[in-house]
């Protein structure tokens, strides 16, 4: 192994770090440089993360599984803080970097004038995502938590308005709730085990004392409190809707990454320290996280129906999506758990194209936009009123049939119809649940199927209404930029490749469920001092 | 007695931010996530099960670790603090551009009506 390599793993977290300190450097008015340093980060970070996939899918030099253990500071774990790259992680690096990349590019048409500092925060949020997929550390996690929620407070608010202050408000109400119950968890957890290294908790959760379990479930479950709110698990998640609605279009379609974060999470813990042969915990908590799980299925859908705003209903979306994953997590069988992972993925890109589509077709119809009042007042410039960038780059013909095209791919994607990957991931999910049965198995194939239909009525509807019933003269006329086109394309373009390489696709997503529900092989890799 | 008083402060800190954090005003608000945020680096600071009169780094030679505070919530405590330092920072300038945009300090951003 050449020595670039043994360091690649902290690429995808050192990189944007560097490159948005260096930013801040620059005039804001540098724009041209800001999105070439902001395309170049992308484009590194996407190659890294695609060298580390290719890794964890042909596996280690001698066949078989590979977990890359990198030591911060060379203090050997469980002393050191580690990254650890396995199968799950670098999949939802490789997710971050293809949806952040096209989040970029969308912006780079007209969003990154909203506002100052947008290339910044944008790269200081891919960062924390990064370091909070890599890392192997809880408190570790706790800080890459915390960049990542500090950038997106900033981009949450990116172009001002009433709207936006108002949703982000509530949002940085709750999240800072949310760390401190993190923290409580973290601590008490370290109280009983004496450790935070995740591999390490692994070995030790079943040695704890009888009299200490009480405690250390309480631990557990107030840190499972806080990345299920993060992951918007009803009853936690009503400020999801608000924050990602408001958020501007790029924002909102790398959001839809962040409450993946919570459900990565939430996969990482139950499967490596509650797994089968951990002792009395066991199956800690897997029962809460099935039925919220349903629950948010339930919420998410209705939600979807009743909402009559495009990004509204792509907000709800990203509930869905993360219901179905818990209610996976809550089963806990590996098949099923195969199949949420392969549709996490396909989801994840799919509500971040809706969340583009819905802007672009609302256009001019944009709360923050329209409310011209701005905080920043020297350097907001409202992304409508500049004339020069509202020269478009390029009309494309039909637009609107082009738009209606990527909105049906969308569409089919999140409510998981043939012929794209969305339906192969729900498949697999509900053929496993029927070998699962019971109760909870049949439950939960009848919320998938339920959440298909609710999808597919509520964005047909508003479909419809955005594209087919079009008052041309009423509403201004569908203008997208060439930067945007690429997005949306490059997206849809992602979620295709999915469906035709399904089969590749699907078989990495069934050997990444086999390889968490065997946590014996990650501890090993990790405590046994890396590569 | 130590413990007595360390169990009293988080309690009544915690309790105290919890409900005001339930209020209306942004301000209420702010401030009571700053009384939670000391009471949960208190609590982490527990957990470490502290004790007076021990150092928390080893001296040659007298390598036990009875003799010795555990460093590692002492090092956790004084990253919660400067992150939440650093985020109430934040939510402060948000408040105050919600005052600004809204013409009002109400956590929704509107007078609840009569």
């Amino acid at each position: 192994m050449t020595d670039w390599q043994e360091h690649l793993i902290i690429g995808p977290i050192v990189l944007p770090m560097v490159i948005a300190a260096a930013m801040l450097l620059f005039d804001e008015r540098r724009r041209l440089l800001k999105g070439g340093l902001s395309l170049f980060a992308m484009a590194a970070i996407l190659a890294m993360a695609l060298a580390l996939l290719h890794e964890s899918a042909t596996g280690a030099t001698g066949g078989g599984d590979t977990a890359r253990v990198y030591q911060l500071g060379d203090w050997p774990a469980p002393f050191g803080v580690v990254l650890v790259a396995d199968r799950l992680s670098t999949l939802m690096v490789a997710l971050t970097s293809v949806l952040g990349a096209c989040s970029m590019i969308f912006a780079l048409a007209r969003w990154d004038r909203a506002g100052p500092r947008f290339h910044a925060l944008f790269l200081l949020l891919v960062m924390g995502v990064n370091g909070a997929f890599l890392t192997g550390d809880l408190f570790n996690l706790f800080v890459f938590f915390e960049i990542m929620l500090a950038a997106s407070y900033g981009l949450a608010l990116h172009g001002s308005g009433e709207a936006r202050i108002r949703a982000g408000l509530a949002y940085i109400a709750v999240n800072l709730t949310a760390s401190m119950l993190f923290l409580i968890g973290v601590s008490l957890i370290y109280g009983v085990t004496g450790t935070l290294n995740m591999a390490d908790l692994a070995v030790r959760i079943p040695q704890i004392a009888e009299a200490d379990r009480g405690l250390f479930h309480v631990g557990a479950a107030v840190l499972g409190v806080a990345f299920l709110t993060k992951c918007a698990m009803w009853p936690l998640g009503f400020w999801l809707t608000t924050t990602y609605s408001a958020a501007s279009a790029p924002a909102a379609a790398v959001f839809a990454i962040l409450s993946k974060v919570g459900a990565y999470v939430i996969i990482r813990l139950s499967f490596l320290l509650f797994a089968p042969d951990s002792g009395a915990s066991a199956g800690f908590g897997q029962l809460w996280i099935l039925l919220g799980g349903l629950a948010t299925i339930g919420f998410g859908t209705a939600g979807m129906i009743a909402a009559r705003d495009l990004s509204i209903a792509a907000a709800y979306a990203v509930i869905v999506s993360s219901g179905t994953v818990l209610a996976a997590v809550g089963i806990g069988n590996a098949d099923v758990l195969g199949g949420a992972v392969f549709y996490l993925i396909g989801s994840t890109l799919a509500c971040g194209a809706l969340f583009m589509l819905a802007e672009v077709l609302n256009r001019g119809q944009d709360p923050g936009a329209r409310s011209g009042r701005a905080v920043f007042e020297d350097e907001y410039i409202d992304p409508f009123d500049d004339e020069e960038r509202n020269e478009p780059g390029l009309v494309i013909p039909a637009a609107v049939a082009a738009l209606g095209g990527a909105f049906l791919i969308s569409t089919l994607m999140i409510a998981g119809l043939p012929p794209l990957a969305g339906f192969i991931g729900k498949l697999a999910m509900m053929d496993a649940l029927s070998g699962v049965g019971g109760w909870a198995g049949y439950t939960v194939i009848a919320a998938l199927s339920l959440a298909s239909l609710g999808a597919l009525i509520g964005l047909t509807r508003l479909g419809m209404a955005a594209l087919w019933a079009r008052d041309d003269d009423a509403e201004p006329a569908v203008v997208v930029g060439a930067a945007e086109g690429v997005a949306i394309a490059g997206l849809l373009a992602a979620c295709i490749f999915l469906a035709i390489f399904g089969e590749g696709g699907f078989a990495y997503a069934d050997h990444t469920a086999d390889w968490l529900v065997r946590p014996d092989a990650y501890v090993r890799a990790v405590l046994g001092g890396g590569s | 007695m130590t413990q007595i008083v360390l169990a009293l402060a988080i309690g009544v800190l915690t309790g105290s931010g919890v409900w005001l954090m339930l209020r209306p005003r942004t301000f209420q608000v702010i401030i009571g996530l700053s009384l939670v945020s000391y009471a949960v680096n208190l609590f982490i600071f527990s957990m470490g099960r502290p004790r007076s009169a021990a150092p928390p780094i080893t001296s040659k030679g007298a390598e036990d670790p009875a003799l010795y505070a555990d460093p590692t919530p002492q090092a956790l405590v004084l990253t919660a603090i400067v992150i939440s330092f650093a985020l109430t920072a934040l939510f402060l300038v948000v408040l105050l551009a919600s005052r600004g945009e809204t013409g009002s300090d109400h956590v929704d951003g509107q007078e609840a009506p009569e």
